[in-house]
């Protein structure tokens, strides 16, 4: 499973352009595919098989409102946690659970991870396989920091989204990359949208794979959006070492408040976290 | 078939030796003829024309407008040809119908029953959906309510609750619409475009539901049996909205935690057998369905006396199973602007024919008959007879006052009666047989047209049956 080499089939009007083209020229074999992956050699590989709190050799948490008690910059509803009932190892899964309580003095609990200053590397493929939580107002991610935050900040850091949903779009998924000049609004980002399916009924593989030159945005077995050096609008910061975050947010700038059709708890469940070089 | 007995394969065979062996001799294998029947998977009901087999069956009987329909070729999503309906002004009849096959179809591969629409105006389709069959008495039926549809073509996706069912289908789509007021919209046009079942897979988040997703506890009596409402699947569409669609009750499996209290059939009808205490709950697809129904049964249920045999000429009866009933207006006026808040009558219970009125919320309730129908001469009767069983604790204070009003709104006179609290008996039937000339201030009774009940609020619930006037 690990060494497997994902291919895809990479957009319509490229299999038109080929197709013209090799009927035109010279007939060789048809290869419209694109390698989804490469890496394949096993750095970190967090399988969620143990009952209970998640590693913390590899796993810290972030509590509360963010720093400066207003949602984490973004207006979100939940107070972060580290209790068993937001976050636990279950049946082979890590599970995120966003309940609707009175706690803190807000409306809801989650829990946030990362792993900074545990894991931290530059470069590498990252990913995750994930059942996503589903709502209106629901906001789960997978997505990593630049590891100098904290004499850096934010955007000046550096972040990349891998997976970011809106619990109301559920067939939608978000990838972005935010840095200096590119930040909240301006990131640079890409919707994909699965056909025939949904990210809340069932697993999906959740993926980058970043070298100096880019930033490989996968889900599955689909390759959906490349970004290089060249297409940022600022500083490319995409080439030092970068810590994993999973989290999932209620309301706030990006989805919205829930609404009365929001069903809570809502769990996210994790699979697992695997890092190659 | 004889010859079809040599193909037997060498695993049955061997099978067969040993159960031979075992069991001298009796076994039997199914034939190779065995299998069954399958029907095809064809999803399309309208894509440009009619698909295979599909009919077209207005609701003529119901009052339907059969030329409503059309197949127009000016207008359509895709393709050449969408269907029509002519939407009727108020008054004038409504759409309806069913497109049903000739030939069953497989329909279970599929999530959704999906088209595209558009009106004329906006409008809200009052009913749409599938799963009209009378062979089956619509089984499977499907409706969405009250389905807005906008002037510009969109799609629109009507979930299947459970597709596995649906393997012998032959009612594709069906809908009513009609101005239900002379407010609502009417006399406009809707098209439908590329009808077809299809395997969407962006449905997700089933929530089925039962008695409307409520936990309700009830009495049940012992050989009355009862049927579950509020049967409704709900499903998150790919745009993140629920959508909610009334599923026939075939689509659950229904449970009682105690068999012995009561039943629950395929089709929601529950069967009380014995006393106790037992909780009706139901799965659509292996869902476990929101809502829940505590019967409490401690009894068997308790009818009014029958009323002795009379000869016709010597009663005139208002509301009994033992006499032919004059028509009555109704048995709950609704008086609402008044100040009633009383609920029920409308129509009465009725106990697998054993009708039973259950007035609840009871302040003031009427029995009309002047409106539309003739108005009661008991000049030749002498006494009213009623039967009441209040549902609830008696206090001191509490009555019920019986009121009767002749000539009503022309000359209207009336008497009224008042049973005290100590003339009624909490869950017992006491008959009351009240002489007319007790209702003074009635004076003429050749055109009763109101009967009323009267308790204030001091008395909310109350069954009555036997309501009739002799001699």
């Amino acid at each position: 499973m690990l060494n497997r080499k994902r291919k895809i089939v990479k957009n319509t009007v490229y299999q038109v352009f080929m197709g013209l083209f090799i009927s035109s020229f010279i007939g060789c074999e048809v290869d419209e595919t694109q390698t989804v992956t490469t890496l394949t050699n096993v750095v970190l590989s967090e399988e969620f098989d143990t009952d209970g709190a998640p590693n913390p050799d590899v796993w810290g948490f972030d509590i509360g409102r963010g720093p400066n008690g207003d949602g984490w910059g973004n207006q979100e509803l939940q107070y972060y946690t580290d209790r068993p009932t937001n976050v636990a190892i279950e049946n082979g899964n890590l599970k995120i659970t966003v309940r609707q309580e009175s706690f803190q003095g807000v409306g809801y609990t989650s829990a946030r991870l990362l792993t900074k200053n545990r894991f931290e590397q530059a470069y590498g493929r990252f990913e995750a396989r994930i059942q996503l939580p589903t709502g209106q107002g629901i906001w789960p991610a997978f997505w990593m920091l630049g590891a100098d935050i904290d004499e850096n900040p934010w955007p000046g850091a550096g972040e990349i989204d891998i997976m970011e949903y809106r619990g109301q779009n559920p067939t939608i998924l978000v990838g972005s990359v935010h840095g200096p000049g590119y930040s909240a609004g301006n990131a640079i980002s890409k919707e994909y949208e699965l056909r025939n399916d949904r990210f809340d009924t069932g697993y999906h593989i959740f993926g980058i794979e970043w070298s100096p030159v880019a930033i490989n945005f996968y889900v599955d077995d689909v390759l959906y959006n490349q970004i290089t050096p060249e297409d940022v609008t600022g500083e490319w910061v995409f080439n030092k070492p970068f810590f994993l975050l999973m989290n999932v947010a209620v309301g706030g700038n990006f989805v919205g408040p829930p609404n009365s059709e929001t069903r809570f708890p809502q769990t996210m469940l994790v699979d697992y976290v695997r890092v190659f070089n | 078939m004889m010859k079809n007995n040599r193909y037997i394969n060498t695993r049955n065979t061997l099978f067969s030796a040993i159960v031979l062996t075992l069991l001298l001799g009796c076994e039997r294998n199914f034939s190779e003829d065995v299998a069954f029947a399958t029907f095809p998977p064809n999803g399309d009901v309208f894509i440009d024309t009619f698909s295979a087999g599909l009919d077209y069956f207005p609701f003529v009987d119901g009052g339907a407008d059969p030329e409503a329909f059309s197949v127009d070729t000016q207008e359509f999503f895709a393709g050449n040809a969408s269907m029509r309906f002519d939407v009727p002004p108020f008054g004038v009849g409504f759409v309806g119908a069913t497109f049903n096959t000739t030939v069953k179809r497989d329909l279970s591969g599929f999530d959704a029953l999906t088209f595209y629409a558009k009106a004329s105006q906006a409008a809200d389709i009052n009913e749409i959906g599938f799963g009209i069959e009378g062979e089956t008495g619509n089984k499977f039926q499907v409706t969405t309510q009250n389905l807005q549809i906008s002037t510009q073509w969109e799609k629109y996706t009507i979930p299947i609750p459970d597709p596995s069912k649906l393997f012998n289908q032959t009612g594709l789509f069906w809908l009513a619409e009609g101005a239900e007021n002379e407010f609502d919209e009417g006399g406009y046009t809707l098209w439908f475009d590329e009808i077809k079942f299809e395997k969407t897979g962006t449905l997700g988040q089933p929530r089925p539901a039962i008695l409307n997703g409520a936990d309700v506890q009830q009495p049940g009596f012992v050989n009355i049996g009862q049927s579950l409402t509020g049967l409704t699947q709900t499903v998150n569409l790919e745009s993140g909205e629920n959508i909610t669609v009334i599923a026939a009750p075939s689509y659950f499996d229904f449970s009682s935690s105690n068999n012995g209290v009561a039943q629950v059939n395929e089709l929601g009808n529950i069967s009380v057998t014995g006393l106790g205490q037992t909780t009706i709950t139901a799965s659509l697809a292996n869902n476990p369905a929101e809502g829940s129904l505590e019967l409490n049964v401690e009894s068997a249920f308790e009818f009014a006396p029958t009323p002795p045999s009379r000869a016709p000429e010597d009663v005139i009866s208002v509301f009994s199973d033992a006499y032919a009933n004059v028509a009555v207006d109704y048995f709950n006026g609704f008086f609402t602007p008044d100040g009633q808040t009383t609920q029920g009558g409308s129509p009465p219970l009725d106990f697998n024919g054993d009708r039973i009125i259950n007035y609840t919320q009871l302040n003031f309730v009427g029995i009309g008959t002047f409106l539309n129908v003739a108005p009661i001469n008991a000049s030749a009767m002498t006494t009213l007879h009623i039967d009441i069983k209040v549902n609830e604790a008696i206090d001191p204070g509490d009555f019920i006052r019986i009121q009767l009003l002749n000539s009503v709104g022309n000359g209207e006179t009336s008497g009224s009666v008042t049973l005290a609290a100590s003339d009624l008996r909490q869950d017992e039937w006491v008959s009351f047989d009240i002489p007319l000339a007790d209702f003074t201030g009635l004076g003429d009774r050749s055109q009763i047209g109101l009967l009323f009940f009267v308790s204030d609020s001091t008395i909310s619930d109350i069954f009555v049956d036997n309501i009739y006037y002799y001699r």
